[in-house]
């Protein structure tokens, strides 16, 4: 008996262990693949192309384009990364404090009733296909934003962002509200025991103590922002423009590798241009979480009083 | 019990496994200028011959003709000429030859919102339009695996590049859509897909069909089928029916102007 046991329990930790192992190697192979196949434009030439050459052009917008059909092919990242930045920043603008403050309010101040049924609809919102909010976005969005603010360009970074926004909103208030309401009671009960009000005690004592599990928040929506393709694509307008104005249309990497991987031969310039910002996409993701992850951990230790 | 599980899981396995069609299969793809053309050749091709299955998509005239050279595609539908470095790549990767096929006429409109009072522009002008964005005008145009983008690019732009702030969109009919709810939009496109805009005049000649087929306006083109010396007999019989008579019936229908 005891012995059947001893194998059961180290089959179960190999299986256990090669479940885990096979998530990492998952992930460690597409990155090779994608990368593998930006390879063949990986030299310092085209690095420069990629994110240094200008055109001899005045105005700062002619000067970096992405214009890869051409007699003379123009590769410049610069507009799609300054795009996918430009709604990355419009869509956390919205989504960061409104979902913060949902959460707040939820955990908070909101009767059990209340909150039993703003989580549940919130968290509806994430499943909504994002397909469905692009085409929300180009429809109506759109119109809408530019009768009420005038815009030159019916699909900008404002609408885009917007859409993103709404996609991002569930990911912030989910994971807000689960720290917000983790944080032990007895924090509350002190902070209303020595005289603080309710609006006092959320914002100075809780909303601190959840900071680790808010700003995980804020992170795990930048990584979703940044990769997210379909809104993005139907929304933005889609101009590979060099731009700070948020006015004007966008164009994202990752709305770019959709419009474009259809038509490429395999082993152009072009095509390795665009593995070349998969993988682009797929480092700063891992940066950020990587550099998310040590920040909250360096949060907890602080909060717990180890740092 | 739990045989009887395993035997019945099985059978359903079976049962989607099995039953594969008998009838030969053609696959379409390409231009977004040519798909509803493509898609209404294939139903009044297959309404005829019921003993054969025909699949249209879309995608772009690039994609079609990426395919076509990478070999995962029985036809291209192209709204461009294949190039030269593309039909020596068909022989490179695939070892044959490419024949083209023209089937229709299309005539590339110039499309602006109703509300606008321009009605003529010369070739020029529209160039200028689209290379440099001048206020008040909001460029609309396609994305860059589009014959039609391609088409426009050499002939209207002459190889130059359009202006960084044109909005990509992906099919001529986005593109009326989104012209349609800009007052001071303009776009390019397949002549056959206009509704709720205006087909503006070129170089004061309207896109009319009279107009299209005597080769007074300037900018038309033709619509290709590209298929390999290889091809089925099935498939060279379907391109022939597309030039025929009743094929080319198909595409008055349609909209476009038969050859």
């Amino acid at each position: 008996m005891n012995r059947g046991r001893h194998i059961r329990d180290n089959l179960m930790t190999v299986v256990f262990t090669a479940a885990g192992w096979i998530a990492i190697v998952f992930i460690a192979l597409i990155f090779l693949f994608t990368f593998k196949e930006a390879l063949p434009v990986f030299n310092a030439k085209d690095l420069h192309e990629f994110f240094v050459k200008a055109q001899p052009e005045e105005t700062m917008e002619m000067r970096y384009i992405w214009q890869p059909v051409s007699d003379e092919p123009k590769m410049s990242f610069i507009p799609l990364i300054l795009g996918t930045l430009k709604a990355t920043f419009v869509g956390m603008l919205f989504a960061c404090p409104i979902g913060v403050a949902a959460a707040l309010f939820s955990s908070e101040f909101a009767p059990p009733k209340l909150r039993e049924f703003i989580k549940p609809v919130i968290e509806l919102l994430a499943g909504i296909p994002s397909v469905v909010l692009g085409f929300f976005a180009l429809l109506v969005l759109a119109t809408w934003l530019q009768s009420a603010f005038g815009f030159t360009y019916r699909l900008n970074a404002w609408n885009a962002g917007l859409a993103l926004g709404i996609a991002l909103l569930p990911v912030v208030f989910t994971i807000s509200e689960d720290g917000l309401a983790s944080v032990p009671r007895t924090y509350r009960e002190a902070s209303l025991a020595l005289g603080a009000s309710r609006f006092a005690t959320a914002w100075k004592v809780v909303l601190p103590a959840a900071m680790p599990a808010v700003f995980a928040s804020f992170v795990l929506a930048f990584g979703r922002a940044i990769g997210e393709t379909m809104i993005l694509l139907m929304a933005g307008g889609n101009a590979a423009i060099t731009s700070f104005h948020l006015g004007d249309p966008l164009r994202t990497l990752s709305a770019t590798i959709a419009a474009e991987l259809g038509e490429v031969v395999f082993g152009d310039p072009h095509y390795s241009a665009l593995f070349m910002m998969g993988t682009l996409l797929f480092v700063i993701t891992f940066v950020s979480n990587s550099t998310g992850q040590w920040v909250i951990g360096r949060m907890q230790k602080r909060m717990q009083g180890t740092a | 019990m739990k045989v009887g599980r395993v035997v019945f899981a099985l059978a359903l396995l079976s049962a989607a496994c099995g039953g594969r069609e008998a009838k030969p299969r053609i696959t379409i793809k390409g231009s977004d200028t040519m798909v509803i053309l493509g898609q209404r050749f294939a139903e009044e091709y297959m309404k005829r011959n019921p003993g054969i299955v025909i699949q249209v998509n879309g995608g772009g005239s690039g994609t079609g003709i990426a395919a076509l050279i990478n070999g995962t595609v029985d036809l291209a539908q192209a709204s461009r000429p294949m190039k030269e470095k593309e039909k020596a790549d068909v022989k490179a990767k695939r070892g044959v030859d490419v024949h083209e096929t023209r089937v229709a006429l299309d005539a590339l409109a110039v499309f602006v919102n109703e509300q606008n009072p321009v009605t003529n522009l010369t070739v020029e002008q529209l160039a200028e339009i689209y290379k440099t964005a001048p206020a008040p005008w909001v460029l609309y145009g396609r994305d860059n695996s589009s014959g039609t983008y391609e088409y426009f690019k050499e002939h209207v732009l002459r190889g130059a590049d359009f202006n960084a702030r044109t909005q990509a969109l992906a099919g001529t009919a986005a593109v009326i859509s989104a012209v349609a709810k800009d007052k001071n939009g303009i776009g390019y496109g397949g002549i056959a897909y206009a509704q709720g805009v205006r087909a503006i005049a070129i170089n004061g000649v309207e896109p009319t069909d009279a107009n299209v087929r005597n080769g007074t306006y300037p900018i038309r083109r033709y619509l290709y089928f590209y298929s390999v010396s290889t091809a089925s007999p099935e498939l060279q019989q379907y391109i022939q029916w597309c030039t025929s008579p009743e094929g080319q019936a198909v595409v008055k229908n349609v909209g476009y102007f038969p050859l």
